[in-house]
């Protein structure tokens, strides 16, 4: 690692909408320069996580340092890869940090997309150097100098500095290398300097501990040197840095502008927080400006399927978060459910993989529900007439293609579906960002469920006069769905102090007697009897209605249909 | 064992001609015991011919014909039998005996005379146990009848399902509403006041009035004995696919209880008992084999798939058993032609269980479980001990489903519609207030018994 000077070195990211060939590209990369062998089965090799190469997407940013010799001299080209789904965008930004370049890839035929162009500006505000590349040349479709004409028209970017390849069949990457070189600056850093190291990203392994992923900024580190976090002041000792060719290979030191991974000696997931700076101990530095802290946009509430697993749950979200702090985590609790927790997401799809990555890496299952959202109880309200929920506050233009719209909004709602909605309707062209705006006085009331005129504590809810009816009628027919017919009929009513504004109907059965009953009729009979028998035992009592255990689970849930 | 048609799909298909023998499998032999009232024990005596009236001859020889039928029959008397070889003798009598299955009435009626035979040289036959056997309209000539009558047979169960053509066909059935009355009648002509038939209803698209207007025309065939089952769809059928294809109307819910409600109630009017949930039966012409189900009498089963409950004397334990015969026809072959015998499983009945089976089967009927039927399982935890005190039973009579007195405990009229949703309570209650019956406790040496009678005991 001591053989690549500064000079030599250069840091990149690529970046581009879903599905132009990011992580395509990268496996090209990586093949050319030797970094793994060339064989067909390099599909996508960066994509270590299983729920990644399940659902083709990259949702963590990985890194790869690779070796790279252009005439006549050897150079070191760290590349990060970076997830291209909008819910992710916060993960490129964090990579971003560590470059100084970037190569926004464009598909060929689909051309600009909304997640180029959100990628670009983030590039652009960062000041990296941006290389345009074309891809997917080789498709009956493309038309590249259609593309190119559009990125210099959007972005002001040169016709010539853009490169057209074919990713897949590997056409033309060696010139893209060529241009990282020549077009991408390297780390403006020193070796001399003292230790000044990011954490931009991290994993945890079980028995390594935590590996942290690291760009050095000054100085330089290795084996045996005690570093100190920034942020919790704890000093650590370096038992192993490397670089990731995309895996672990360990090496002796590594020198600023390097990017690379640090094992200290980490065993809390809370000691290597994203955004941090280490530096030697004796020798503190000015930390690294902070990372811009992810706004969630998609709020759920998370409760174990049983509180006996309240614990394991805890720590996996714990760890999970690690590698993820793009979520926000806050305690809640349910009646119905227990003791969980409030989480935010980027998107609908990070809260997916999110769950996914739940249940494949720590074999949790869970309950995912609508959150509940904070609301201030005041005994007398004074009442805020609104045509509609949000009421527009200001409209302001950024240039001939942009417009920045301001509204008030309640917050919940855009808890739960807003941001997806958002998106699909702007062709993920739209972005958005919120603030708290603080409490205000509402029209809100709480709305009970009864069972045969009895309340369901559980399913009691606090909800805006508006959308009572609307949520009383949409809590009455779950709860229809979810309770077995009984001797008499059950009336399902959602009720407002004493007025009833929704109801369904269980009607009783009439006739439940199975027709046969002979010889070997018999045994079959009693099992499904026993079984039965053992399911009433467990059943709760609300009056007279026997509700099973799960059926408040099931009207709580979180509906996964889209 | 009693047939399990599948309601919907066409019967099953010959694939190959079969010799005789072959053909039983499809059909299902059950016998019914009962121990022999003053035999004391003794393992004397000559097994009788059913209808033979008093001869003794010797048992036949086993032929080719019947030579796995025998030995299977054999086979499944298993610890019963006090010798391996025919004939043995048991301490019991056989009450009634019962083929079903596939289609028993394709089987030839030498056949059926060789099993009956078989039957009556390994255990006592009398004269009077009911026969019965299951006729598919098809194979039901007066000829074959009178073989079948010739052969022991004394009573004919005849599924005929419908008398509509149209509905006969939505089932898939092969024969006409024409073949089902000259069956029936044909059976009535030879089985006077011994003929039952079998009728569904709950088909697609089938209104309250075709069915009332199909039990109207059934009843004038067959005055009887009434089988009475809702269409249950079997999955895999053309019917099963059709409905849930949407092809066909699924009958609703509420429409079902009205079908079932008012053929109960017609029936009743024209003079019927309705002994059980599905069977009716005038003149007091109940089945006696079905009844021994729902009696929680002893059984057993022999052919694929038959099962049994009895008790087994011959190891001198007090044990019912429940067993099952291997399912596949040719498996069930080979194994009583290897091994004597085609039990595939015996499981013991503990106590409990044994008293489950009592009150579920019990209250299917309108007698329910008496006192003493409850007796005979629990001798020392009375109906009353477990049923009467605060409890599930005690609200559900109070609701008016169920009757608990002098005569037992039964469903009312209303309740047995919807026994189904009454035994789970009641299966609860069962197991949360039964106990086996205390240790009696070993008297103390030299010291006299503390206590009267029924205190508890120090156990040692």
């Amino acid at each position: 690692m001591s053989t690549y000077p500064v000079e030599s070195i250069r840091n990149f990211s690529i970046i581009a909408h879903v599905d132009h060939g990011k992580s395509t590209l990268a496996d090209r990369l990586l093949e050319i320069t030797g970094t793994i062998a060339k064989t067909h089965h390099n599909k996508q090799v960066l994509d270590k996580l299983q729920v990644e190469r399940e659902r083709g997407i990259t949702v963590k940013a990985q890194s790869a340092s690779l070796f790279y010799s252009h005439e006549g001299a050897n150079y070191l080209l760290n590349l990060i890869d970076t997830p291209g789904h909008v819910d992710f965008s916060y993960e490129v930004s964090r990579s971003l940090s560590a470059c100084q370049g970037v190569l926004l890839v464009v598909d060929a035929n689909e051309g600009i997309q909304a997640q180029t162009v959100a990628n670009f500006y983030l590039a652009f505000e960062a000041q990296l150097a941006i290389i345009p590349v074309i891809n997917k040349i080789d498709l009956k479709n493309a038309d590249p100098e259609r593309v190119e004409k559009q990125i210099e028209k959007l972005f002001d970017i040169p016709i010539d500095e853009c490169v057209r390849i074919s990713a897949k069949q590997g056409t033309n990457v060696e010139k893209v290398l060529q241009k990282v070189i020549e077009k991408i600056p390297p780390p403006q850093c020193n070796t001399a300097d003292p230790l000044k190291a990011l954490v931009f990203d991290s994993t945890f392994d079980h028995y390594r501990g935590v590996i942290a992923n690291i760009a050095l900024f000054g100085g330089e580190i290795q084996k045996g040197h005690k570093v100190v976090s920034a942020h919790t002041k704890k000093r650590y000792e370096v038992n192993e840095v490397g670089i990731l060719t995309p895996n672990e290979q360990p090496t002796h030191k590594l020198y600023a502008g390097q990017v690379g991974y640090l094992i200290a000696g980490m065993k809390e997931v809370t000691e290597a927080q994203i955004g941090d700076t280490l530096f030697l101990y004796k020798q503190p530095v000015e930390p690294l400006p902070g990372f811009k802290s992810a706004k969630p946009m998609v709020f759920a509430g998370m409760y174990p399927v049983d509180q006996t697993e309240y614990n394991n749950l805890k720590s996996a979200l714990e760890r999970l978060t690690l590698n993820d702090s793009s979520v926000t985590v806050h305690r809640d609790s349910s009646l119905a459910l227990g003791a969980g927790w409030r989480l935010g997401f980027l998107g609908l799809l990070h809260m997916e993989v999110f769950n996914q990555r739940l249940e494949q890496e720590y074999n949790m299952s869970v309950i995912v529900t609508a959150p509940t959202v904070p609301y201030k109880a005041v005994l007398s309200s004074a009442k805020l007439i609104k045509d509609r929920r949000a009421v527009q506050k200001d409209m302001l233009y950024i240039d001939e293609r942009r417009v920045i719209l301001k509204y008030l909004f309640p917050l919940n709602e855009i808890v739960v579906d807003f941001y997806d909605a958002l998106k699909s309707l702007s062709s993920g062209y739209a972005s958005f960002d919120y603030e708290d705006a603080g409490y205000q006085a509402a029209d809100l009331i709480k709305m009970d469920i009864l069972l045969n005129g009895n309340p369901v504590e559980e399913l009691a809810t606090i909800i805006h006069n508006d959308k009572a009816y609307a949520t009383g009628k949409f809590l009455c027919e779950r709860l229809k769905d979810a309770i077995p017919r009984q001797l008499f009929e059950i009336a399902i009513q959602a009720a407002i102090g004493k007025k009833i504004i929704a109801r369904e109907t269980l009607k009783a059965y009439r006739k439940n007697v199975v027709a046969k009953c002979y010889g070997g009729d018999i045994t079959r009979r009693m099992k499904l009897l026993k079984r039965q028998a053992e399911g009433k035992k467990l059943m709760r009592k609300i009056g007279n209605v026997e509700v099973p255990r799960d059926a408040f689970i099931r009207v709580l849930k979180r509906q996964t249909d889209k | 064992m009693s047939p399990s048609p599948k309601w919907g799909a066409p019967p099953r298909p010959h694939r190959r001609p079969v010799p005789a023998v072959a053909l039983l499998p499809q059909a299902l032999l059950l016998l019914q015991l009962q121990q022999v009232r003053g035999a004391g024990g003794g393992r004397g005596g000559r097994a009788r011919l059913p209808g033979a009236g008093g001869t003794h001859p010797a048992p036949p020889q086993p032929g080719a014909e019947v030579g796995a039928w025998g030995g299977g029959f054999v086979g499944a008397m298993g610890p019963l039998s006090a010798y391996p070889q025919p004939p043995h003798l048991l301490p019991c009598s056989v009450t009634s005996v019962f083929f079903g299955g596939g289609t028993p009435s394709l089987a030839s009626p030498r056949t059926i005379a060789a099993v009956l035979e078989a039957v009556a040289g390994a255990a006592h036959l009398p004269a009077g146990a009911e026969v019965t056997l299951e006729a598919n309209p098809r194979s039901a000539g007066t000829a074959r009848l009178a073989g079948f009558k010739a052969a022991g047979v004394n009573r004919l169960s005849v599924g005929i399902q419908s008398l509509d053509d149209a509905e006969l066909r939505l089932l898939g059935r092969e024969h006409t509403a024409a073949e089902a009355r000259g069956a029936v009648e044909a059976a009535r002509g030879l089985f006077p006041g011994r003929t039952s038939i079998d009728l569904l209803f709950g088909l697609p698209g089938q209104s309250r009035g075709a069915w009332a207007r199909g039990l109207e025309a059934a009843l004038g065939l067959c005055d009887h004995h009434v089988s009475l089952y809702q269409l249950t769809l079997e999955r895999g059928t053309a019917l099963a696919a059709q409905v849930s294809g949407g092809a066909l109307p699924a009958p609703s819910q509420d429409l079902l209880a009205d079908m079932y409600q008012t053929a109960r109630a017609a029936l009743v009017a024209a003079g019927f008992r309705q002994y059980e949930v599905s069977n009716f039966a005038r003149k007091g012409t109940l089945s006696t084999h079905n009844l021994s189900y729902w009696r929680a009498e002893q059984y057993i089963g022999v052919g694929p798939g038959a099962h049994g409950r009895f008790v087994l004397r011959g190891e001198g334990g007090r044990s019912r058993e429940a067993r099952v015969q291997t399912l596949e026809p040719d498996a069930w072959m080979r194994e009583v032609q290897s091994r004597g015998h085609g039990t595939r499983r015996r499981v013991v009945l503990s106590p409990l269980e044994q008293l489950e089976e009592v009150l579920a089967l019990g209250l299917r009927t309108d007698e329910g479980v008496t006192h003493e039927r409850w007796g005979r399982f629990s001798p020392h935890l009375s109906l009353e001990a477990i049923f009467g005190a605060p409890g599930e039973a005690k609200a559900l009579q109070q609701q008016g489903w169920l009757v608990l007195d002098g005569g037992g405990l039964r469903c009312t009229w209303r309740g047995l519609a919807l026994l189904d949703s009454l035994l789970p309570a009641l299966l609860c209650q069962l197991q949360r207030r039964w106990a086996p019956p205390a240790a009696p406790a070993l008297p103390a040496q030299g010291a006299a018994p503390a206590g009267g009678g029924g205190a508890p005991r120090r156990s040692p």
